[in-house]
């Protein structure tokens, strides 16, 4: 299992169209992939379970990567999180 | 008549009928099925239809609105595909032994209630998406008609709101407009009656009422008011106002697509001058060929402390990306003088407008200056940006400048953050002192660009707001015309390029004489670009 923290920079927070960019994004990957926040956790490669988690701006989010394509998988996603969040 | 007021989305004038907009309620019936299996077929192959209708409204949508509007039906894909929301469909279906379309229903009512309990008034608003996408869902599987309404003539559509699909399935040379009960500015029917170009006034609550179906009304986008049955004045001011309206639109038909060039095949570029990043919209619908000034003090005025990086870079990014290879000259920080920001904390002046102002706090506050520097540097990646420094009076300002943008820049390398490395610097031309030396100020920078606004003013020795200056007050006065001049032969002999991005740029009794001084580029008001436009190719410098 592998993990990295990231603090949301955009101003509303994980709203539906980076949402949608991170599920797609996550689809392209086998291992189970969990994002989470505070109390709060959800499943990378569902949508209305990310929107659910109403991540805001400031917010430490903690993404997790657990497969055979877990190292891949946390480098695709951290640069994702940088360029889009 | 009656008077409604409410809140406009897009200034523009119409008048017609009334249509509410007539949906089907699909009625959910529940009922047991024994074969659960084939039920579940059954929902699957529905899904499928409805990923395929929104594809072609997002290929439709792509079409008439752009990317970043069309991304919502992409989304609507997904939310079709969410494993939560099938997952749960299909539990229903299986645990309960019940068809499709209730399942849908309830599933649909479920994730609508977590989204309205949020306490977040966007993720609020995304409770319509989730009632979209379940809507289109149970519309297959009833075999419901997609929605669509048939218009035979134009009309005013009234609702209490429309959703996304709703409103980009409209034929649109049938709506002249919309009237909405609910509703905010960023509901997706006002971002798509803003980039349709229709006027929309929504919030209009109650009092817009399902009875006035078929009536006659004018939709004042301008005021946000909506007169039902208006009286024989009203009609008449309104289609005055709506006439002129659509000459304008007329003008803009006429000269989409059409080159800046005069007669005689002398090009200029014509640009607009944009005050927040929303204005992209208006820049991009009349045409212009780029932003020769996105006056960045939005972003200082709007926030009740400064500005992060990060929103800078968001949104210097974000209109880089949306002129998509266009050029965008962002002006740095022109605070002081009318422009006050209380976090700022400026002592207050006897003169502020040759006061502690613009370059000058830049220079002396240089954190402020750097933060901005830095966005700039980073969202260059994404567009073709320019930066452009006002206020100036030397040559040593200019030069106090590069130290600190080499600075900038060492300071990203080190960081390892992306930036781009060479990007083109242009200073104002706004001051006596800057006509005066832009021999040696061409040297130094990439173009000028002549706000005439100020140099008139300190030219001329005179307040624009007094107004028992007036009769001294000449727009045109040659002193001001000569000073462009000057600038636009010294720029020219260092191969520079000049624009003018003041008032008087949109001055189209002076086209010809900027023309004739080789002026390169005028960036003007997004709503002056065509009339701009059709002035320049009126012209025939031979002559």
């Amino acid at each position: 299992m592998k993990n990295f923290k990231y603090v949301i920079k955009d101003e509303i927070g994980i709203h539906a169209r980076p949402a949608g960019l991170l599920v797609k994004e996550a689809g392209k990957f086998q291992s189970a992939i969990t994002l989470k926040s505070g109390a709060k956790s959800g499943d990378a490669k569902r949508i209305f379970g990310i929107m659910g988690m109403a991540v805001k701006q400031n917010d430490e989010v903690t993404v997790e990567a657990d497969g055979a394509d877990e190292d891949e998988a946390i480098a695709a996603l951290k640069k994702f999180f940088e360029e889009n969040l | 008549m009656i008077v409604l007021e409410g809140k406009s989305v897009f200034n523009d004038i119409c008048m017609g009928n009334i249509s509410f907009y007539k949906r089907k309620e699909s009625v959910i019936k529940r009922y047991k099925v024994e074969d659960t299996d084939a039920e579940i077929k059954r929902f699957e192959s529905a899904k499928e239809k409805g990923k395929k209708q929104l594809q072609s409204l997002y290929e439709k949508a792509l079409a008439d609105v752009g990317e970043a509007n069309a991304a919502i039906f992409e989304i609507h894909q997904m939310m079709l595909e969410d494993l939560d929301y099938c997952e749960s469909i299909i539990n229903i279906i299986n645990s309960q032994q019940v068809n499709a379309e209730y399942a849908v229903g309830v599933t649909a009512d479920n994730f609508t209630a977590m989204f309205a309990a949020m306490d977040d008034a966007y993720m609020q608003g995304r409770a319509a998406d989730v009632k979209d996408v379940s809507e289109r869902l149970l519309k297959i599987l009833t075999n419901a008609e997609d929605g669509i309404q048939i218009l035979n003539d134009k009309v005013v559509i009234a609702a209490d709101d429309l959703v996304p699909s709703e409103t980009v399935q409209l034929d649109k040379d049938k709506v002249l407009g919309f009237i909405m009960q609910n509703g905010s500015a960023n509901s997706h029917t006002a971002i798509l009656a803003r980039s349709m170009g229709i006027p929309a006034i929504i919030g209009l609550g109650e009092d817009l009422k399902k009875e006035f179906d078929g009536k006659y009304v004018i939709v004042d986008g301008f005021h946000g008011k909506v007169y039902i049955e208006p009286d024989e004045e009203t009609l008449a001011v309104m289609e005055k106002r709506r006439k002129e309206s659509l000459e304008r639109k007329e003008l803009l038909q006429q000269l989409k697509d059409k080159e800046d060039i005069t007669l005689d095949g002398t090009k200029i570029n014509i640009y607009a001058n944009i005050g927040n990043s929303s204005d992209v919209g208006n820049v991009l619908k009349n045409d212009a060929n780029g932003i020769g000034l996105f006056r960045s003090e939005f972003l200082y005025l709007e926030n009740s402390d400064y500005p992060t990086e990060e929103q800078q870079f968001a949104a210097y990014k974000t209109v880089a990306e949306n002129m998509a290879g266009k050029k965008v000259i962002i002006r740095t920080l022109d605070i002081g003088a009318d422009k006050k920001v209380d976090y700022f904390k400026l002592d207050k002046e006897e003169n502020p407008a040759l006061g502690y102002r613009a370059i000058r706090i830049c220079l002396t506050r240089k954190e402020i200056f750097k933060t901005q520097l830095r966005a700039l540097y980073r969202a260059a990646i994404f567009g073709n940006i320019s930066i452009m420094f006002p206020m100036i009076i030397s040559v040593e300002e200019v030069k106090a400048i590069k130290v600190i943008i080499a600075q900038v820049k060492e300071e990203l390398k080190q960081e390892g953050i992306p930036f781009k490395e060479n990007v083109e610097t242009g200073i104002m031309i706004e001051t006596p002192a800057s006509v005066m030396i832009s021999d040696e100020l061409a040297k130094e920078v990439d173009f000028f660009s002549v706000g005439t606004n100020d140099l008139t003013q300190y030219t001329l020795a005179i307040d624009r707001q007094n107004q028992k200056l007036e009769p001294f007050y000449n727009a045109h006065h040659k002193a001001v015309l000569k000073m462009i001049k000057m600038a636009a032969d010294n720029a020219h002999a260092e191969g520079k390029w000049i624009g003018i991005c003041g008032e008087l740029g949109a001055d189209i009794t002076l086209t010809e004489e900027f023309l004739k001084m080789g002026i390169d580029e005028l960036s003007v008001s997004a709503s002056m670009v065509l009339e701009v436009r059709k002035r320049v190719r009126e012209i025939d410098l031979t002559k």
